[in-house]
C-alpha cells in the first residue's frame, strides 16, 4: 500500500499558495459572500443573513450610485484623453531637447513622487476661495473680483479635481511615450522624409504608429488608477459639498466605513471593479492590435 | 533631365570634418558609384544629396536647383537604405504606394504604379504581406519598388545589398543593373565592395578620408590607377606593391632583383628616384603558365610559399624583397609549397608610383 504523495511541484507551490489565499484569496471571497449580506460593521450578526442580490439591486435602482458612476466615467474619459495629449506633447518636446535631457526627465517624474495625499492638499490649497492660488492670481490680473467658489460648485470643482489629476499623471503619460518614441528606428522616418512626407505626415504616419502600443499601455494603467480614484477627492472635497462631486470609491468609501453599511458597499465595489476591467481589456486589446499593426505580436 | 552637381562639399560634426571639399559632376542617366572603405564618408555624402544630413559648406544642385536649404521631400529622389527602412506596419502593398499616397495621387494612378513596380520586381506574390514575413531578399525588392514608383529624377542607394548572402547579392547585382537600363534615370550607389562597383557604374569614385582619390569608368581605375590606395582598392587580388630605386634604364628593388624600367614610363623617371612598382597576380606568371606577352617583360625566380588552386588558374603565393607577392598560374599544375620557379612579369602592364607622394608617375 501505497500512501498518496503529492507531487513535488505542489509541494514546492504550497508555500506560496498559501500565502496568495490568505492575502488575496479569504479576503476576496469574505467580500464578494458579504456582499450578499446585509452586514453592518456594528452588527456582526448581519454577516450571517442571506439576502441574495438584494444589495446589486438596490445600487443599481440608486440614483446616487448612477450619478457617481456617470461622474466616475466622465473623469475617466476626460483625464484620460488629456493627460494622454498633454503627455505626448511633452514627451514629443522633451525628446527634441538635446542638452540637459536626463535631468528633464528626472524633474518631470516628480509629480508621480508625490502620494495622491499630498497632491489633494495641495491643490485644495491652490484651489481655496478666500486664500488660494488661482484666486489671488485671477483677482490680481484684475480677470475677477470675487471670490470663485472652486471647491464649492459642482462643475467647478469637479474641473479643480481634474486638475489635480493631470498634474499628478500627465508624467506618467509622457515618460511612457518618451520611452515609445526613443523605441521608433530612425530610418523608416527617414524613408518617409524622402519619400515626400511633411514633419506632420511622418509623426502621423510612422512615429504614432510604433508609440500607439504605449499608449495604450499607459492608459490601461491610467484607467485603473482613475476608476479607483479617492485620495486626492477624498482631501480636496470629500466627494461633497452635497455629493457634487462623488465618485464611485469616495461613496463606497463613505458607505462602508461611515454609514457602516459594508454588505451594500461591497455590492457597489464588485460593480466598479467589474467597470474597471472593461475599460483595462478594452486598452488591453488596443494594445494588441497596435502591436501586431507593427508585427511585434508573437 | 536631373544632373547632380557637388561643389565643394564639406561636412562637419561640430569641430570634426569627415568629408574635405568633394567636386562631383554626375550626368543625367549617368549610373555612378560611391566606394571606398568603411568609415571614408560615402553614407555621409550620399545622405547630403537626399537631405538627410545638412551640407556644413559648398554646394549640392539636382537638375539647375540648387537643393543645399531643400527639404528631402523636396528634392525629388529615392533612396535606397541599407537596411531596408521599410515600414514596419505596412503591407507591401502600401509600402509600395506610400509616397504616391502623400503626394495625394488618385488611387487609380496610385493602383498602376504600384502594380507595375511590383511586377518589375516580381512581388506580386507578396502584395498582402508585412515586412516582418519577407525574407531579406523580398525586402530589399520591396524597398526598391518603393523607389521606382515615385520616378525620381535622381535613385541614391547605400550599401543596398550589404545584408544580403553573397548568392542573392549577384542576383540582385544584375537586377539592379536592369533596372537602370530599363527606368532610365540618375543614379548614385555606394558601396564599399569593389566588385560590385566594378560590375555596376558607368563612373566610378574612389573615396577615402572624406577625400576623392579618383573618378574613372571601371577600366580607367583598374588600368591607370592614380595612386597606390586605388591601384590596391580595385581589383582582386589586390595589387603587388614593391619598393625599388630607379638605376638608368632600370629599377632595383629593394632587396630583390633587377628588371628592366617598364618603357612606358621612361620619360617620368629621375636617375636614383625612390619608385614603388605595382604588378597585379594577372601580369606574373611562371614561364610556361603565361598569357603570351607581346612587348617587354623581365624574368626572376621567386619562391612559392602558398598556392590555391581555383580550377581554371591557380593562385601562388611568393615573396619577394620581404613582401608576399600574389602571382597567377592559367593551365595550372599542382605547385608544392616551397617550390622554386621562374616567373615573367609583364612589364607594358606594370605600374609605377612615386614613393613619397604615392601617385602614379604616368
Ligand atoms: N552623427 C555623426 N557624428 C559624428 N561623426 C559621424 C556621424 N556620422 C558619421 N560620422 C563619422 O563620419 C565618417 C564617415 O561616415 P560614413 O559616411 O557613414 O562612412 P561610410 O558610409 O563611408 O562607411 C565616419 O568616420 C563616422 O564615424
Ligand atoms: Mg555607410
Amino acid at each position: 500500500m501505497s500512501r498518496f504523495r503529492p507531487p513535488a511541484w505542489f509541494v514546492l507551490l504550497l508555500p506560496a499558495i498559501i500565502i496568495l489565499a490568505a492575502v488575496v484569496l479569504v479576503p476576496l471571497i469574505l467580500s464578494f459572500y458579504s456582499s450578499f449580506t446585509p452586514y453592518k460593521l456594528t452588527r456582526p450578526e448581519t454577516l450571517y443573513k442571506w439576502i441574495g442580490t438584494f444589495n446589486y439591486e438596490k445600487a443599481m435602482k440608486s440614483a446616487h450610485f448612477w450619478a457617481a458612476f456617470g461622474r466616475t466615467v466622465l473623469l475617466l474619459t476626460i483625464a484620460l484623453n488629456l493627460e494622454m495629449l498633454m503627455g505626448l506633447g511633452l514627451a514629443l518636446l522633451v525628446n527634441k531637447v538635446t542638452y540637459g535631457q536626463r535631468a528633464l526627465r528626472t524633474i518631470m517624474m516628480f509629480p508621480m513622487m508625490f502620494s495622491p495625499v499630498l497632491v489633494g492638499f495641495q491643490f485644495k490649497f491652490i484651489f481655496n476661495d478666500n486664500v488660494g492660488l488661482v484666486n489671488n492670481a485671477l483677482q490680481s490680473l484684475g480677470l475677477t473680483d470675487r471670490a470663485i467658489p472652486w471647491l464649492v460648485d459642482g462643475q467647478l470643482a469637479f474641473i479643480a479635481i481634474l486638475t489635480a489629476e493631470m498634474w499628478s499623471a500627465t508624467s506618467v503619460f509622457a515618460i511612457l511615450i518618451l520611452a515609445g518614441l526613443f523605441a521608433v528606428p530612425r530610418d523608416p522616418i527617414e524613408a518617409a522624409k524622402v519619400d515626400g512626407c511633411t514633419p506632420w505626415q511622418s509623426f502621423r504616419h510612422i512615429t504614432l504608429p510604433y508609440v500607439m502600443p504605449f499608449i495604450y499601455i499607459a492608459l490601461a494603467i491610467r484607467s485603473l488608477d482613475v476608476a479607483r480614484a479617492y485620495d486626492i477627492v477624498q482631501i480636496m472635497t470629500n466627494g461633497g459639498p452635497a455629493r457634487r462631486t462623488e465618485l464611485l470609491w469616495t461613496l463606497i468609501g463613505r458607505t462602508g466605513y461611515v454609514d457602516a453599511k459594508m454588505g451594500y458597499a461591497n455590492a457597489m465595489g464588485y460593480i466598479s471593479i467589474f467597470l474597471a476591467i472593461i475599460f483595462t481589456v478594452y486598452f488591453f486589446r488596443k494594445l494588441n492590435a497596435a502591436r501586431s499593426e507593427l508585427g511585434m505580436a508573437g | 533631365m536631373a544632373q547632380v552637381h557637388l561643389r565643394n562639399v564639406v561636412k562637419k560634426y561640430g569641430a570634426v570634418q569627415v568629408v574635405h571639399g568633394i567636386d562631383l559632376e554626375i550626368q543625367d542617366n549617368e549610373f555612378v558609384v560611391l566606394v571606398g572603405p568603411s568609415g571614408c564618408g560615402k553614407s555621409t555624402t550620399l545622405r547630403m544629396i537626399a537631405g538627410l544630413e545638412a551640407i556644413s559648406e559648398g554646394e549640392v544642385s539636382i537638375g539647375d536647383r540648387v537643393v543645399n536649404d531643400l527639404p528631402p521631400r523636396h528634392r525629388n529622389i529615392s533612396m535606397v537604405f541599407q537596411n531596408y527602412a521599410l515600414y514596419p506596419h505596412m503591407t507591401v502593398r502600401e509600402n509600395l504606394g506610400f509616397s504616391l499616397k502623400i503626394a495625394k495621387r488618385p488611387q487609380a494612378e496610385i493602383d498602376k504604379a504600384v502594380d507595375e513596380a511590383a511586377q518589375i520586381l516580381s512581388l506580386a506574390d507578396y502584395m498582402d504581406r508585412k515586412p516582418g514575413a519577407l525574407s531579406g531578399g523580398q525586402r530589399q525588392r520591396v524597398a526598391m519598388g518603393r523607389a521606382i514608383v515615385r520616378h525620381p529624377e535622381v535613385f541614391l542607394f547605400d550599401e543596398p545589398l550589404s545584408n544580403l548572402d553573397a548568392k542573392l547579392r549577384t542576383q540582385m547585382r544584375t537586377e539592379i543593373k536592369k533596372l537602370h537600363q530599363k527606368v532610365k534615370s540618375t543614379i548614385v550607389y555606394v558601396t564599399h565592395d569593389q566588385v560590385e562597383a566594378m560590375t555596376l557604374a558607368d563612373r566610378i569614385v574612389i573615396m577615402r578620408d572624406g577625400h576623392i582619390e579618383q573618378v574613372g569608368t571601371p577600366l580607367d581605375v583598374f588600368e591607370t590607377p592614380a595612386n597606390t590606395f586605388v591601384a590596391t582598392f580595385i581589383g582582386s587580388p589586390p595589387m603587388n606593391l614593391l619598393p625599388g630605386t630607379v638605376s638608368g634604364d632600370r629599377l632595383a628593388l629593394t632587396d630583390g632583383p633587377v628588371v628592366p624600367l617598364p618603357p612606358q614610363f621612361a620619360g617620368n623617371v629621375a636617375e636614383g628616384q625612390e619608385i614603388i612598382l605595382g604588378l597585379r597576380a594577372d601580369n606574373l606568371m611562371p614561364v610556361g603558365h603565361t598569357m603570351p606577352m607581346e612587348g617587354a617583360y623581365a624574368e626572376f625566380d621567386m619562391t612559392v610559399n602558398l598556392s590555391e588552386p581555383l580550377g581554371t588558374e591557380t593562385l601562388l603565393f611568393g615573396s619577394l624583397a620581404g613582401r608576399e607577392v600574389q602571382a597567377k598560374m592559367l593551365s595550372p599544375r599542382p605547385v608544392k609549397d616551397g617550390e622554386r620557379l621562374r616567373f615573367q612579369l609583364d612589364l607594358t602592364r606594370c605600374h609605377l608610383f612615386d614613393a613619397k607622394t604615392q601617385q602614379s608617375l604616368r
